[in-house]
């Protein structure tokens, strides 16, 4: 299974755990992730003006490099699967733009790339079943929660990845891990994105009623698939503590880190060192 | 509050209407988008009463707001709005209409040094794109 792969600039630069938990699970599943040769900033926020075609003209460009490659392009990142997968909807299904965007661009782009998220390659390709045979050292004991977040689920039109508000994949990725995987309410509950810079409160609003949460229902970890979801529970995790006695740690986790963990491979390439709630106790109760 | 037939569907209500690409009239106030609205408690006017405004032709005293700076385009709103109306797209709209006059909530020495270590590019990609 070949694929042209988009890690994006915060996989790229800063989440090692992210990108190289992912790489080498991917390889050790037999999935091959080909970094694209010629990808750009996807810009990390979907234009939402009508007007604004420049926003759009990255993404584009990124998706014409994989069309070259003739493969189908995974991401990670939620954030760019967000903006790659709505702008080659946008492509498809608006002609008046397309021709527009076109226009800028040297290519003629018809928007016949399938962008996919590894969860979708999982899911398609090796089948949760199909996962659980290959889990070496099955996650028995660890009790962990998926959180979506927004952008891997809407618009969900435009997105067709789960169901905007209840969705599962993530809980059957954790079966086929071998985790107790329990109901958590605030799985689609926005964390206050970017929103940390200009206004700390409303962060700290949203990952407080996150963590607590998952407290109540003695949740160990939570897993994203989002580095800004993963810095707002970590980071302000760590920030809150300082104020909140009754908060206990919750390790956040990016799926793929569990993943690695579970088809045996070295912690290394998890680059705990990167997270701010220690994951290591948490680990320690693997039955 | 004075409303008059001739402030409703000026030209200011029609360039956001324009540049949302969003039906602001369609709004029949059910309240889902505000009540769902991760971000209200912070807002000095909910959302569903920014449109409500924009609909009645207070266009000055929902740019007056500070709402828009405070949505975080999650799209949960408009996920639940049983008339189809994107929110997060009106918001887009009238943040554009400020920071096109220079009125943004970021400042220079918004990130220490140790803020910009730490922030993953991400989120400082979006809060630029999304307030400049």
């Amino acid at each position: 299974m070949k694929y042209s792969y988009f890690p994006g600039c915060t996989l790229h630069e800063q989440s090692k755990s992210f990108n190289q938990s992912t790489l080498a699970s991917s390889s050790a599943l037999g999935i091959e992730l080909e970094e694209l040769k010629d990808w750009y900033c996807c810009g990390a926020v979907f234009p939402l003006r009508a007007d604004d075609i420049m926003s759009l003209l990255s993404p584009v460009r990124t998706l014409i490099g994989a069309k070259k490659e003739g493969k189908d392009l995974v991401t990670l990142c939620a954030a760019c699967y967000q903006v790659l997968k709505r702008t080659n909807y946008l492509i498809l299904e608006d002609r008046e733009k397309r021709e527009k965007i076109n226009n800028y661009l040297e290519e003629d782009y018809k928007g016949d790339v399938k962008v996919l998220h590894l969860l979708e390659v999982l899911r398609d390709n090796l089948g949760w079943l199909g996962l659980r045979e290959k889990v070496s050292h099955p996650l028995s004991g660890l009790k962990v929660a998926p959180y979506y977040g927004c952008l891997l689920l809407r618009p969900a039109k435009e997105m067709t990845f789960d169901h905007p508000e209840n969705p599962t994949i993530f809980e059957d990725f954790l079966k086929s891990l071998g985790c107790d995987v329990p109901d958590f309410p605030y799985k689609t509950e926005c964390c206050g994105a970017y929103l940390g810079a200009t206004a700390k409160d409303v962060v700290s609003q949203t990952v407080y009623n996150i963590l607590h949460g998952a407290q109540k229902r003695k949740i160990g970890a939570l897993i994203v698939s989002c580095p800004l979801c993963h810095y707002n529970l970590d980071f302000y995790q760590g920030e809150l503590m300082k104020e909140k006695s009754e908060l206990t740690p919750i390790p956040i986790f990016y799926f793929t880190q569990l993943l690695a963990l579970a088809l045996g491979l070295s912690t290394e390439v998890c680059h705990f060192e990167e997270h701010r709630i220690d994951p290591l106790p948490f680990l320690g109760v693997i039955k | 509050m004075e409303i008059k037939a001739t402030l409703i569907r000026d030209e200011l209500y029609k360039e956001i209407e324009e540049r949302s690409d969003q039906k602001i009239l369609n709004c029949y106030q059910c309240g889902k988008c505000s009540a769902g609205c991760p971000a209200v408690a912070f807002m000095s006017l909910p959302p569903h009463q920014v449109l409500r405004l924009l609909q009645i032709g207070s266009n000055e005293e929902v740019l007056r707001a500070n709402s828009f700076w405070f949505c975080s385009s999650c799209f949960t709103c408009a996920s639940r709005c049983p008339r189809s109306i994107d929110i997060s797209k009106v918001m887009e709209a009238l943040r554009f209409l400020l920071y096109r006059k220079g009125i943004t909530p970021l400042s220079q020495d918004m990130l220490d040094e140790e803020l910009e270590k730490d922030t993953p590019q991400q989120a400082l990609v979006s809060l630029w794109k999304k307030s400049t």
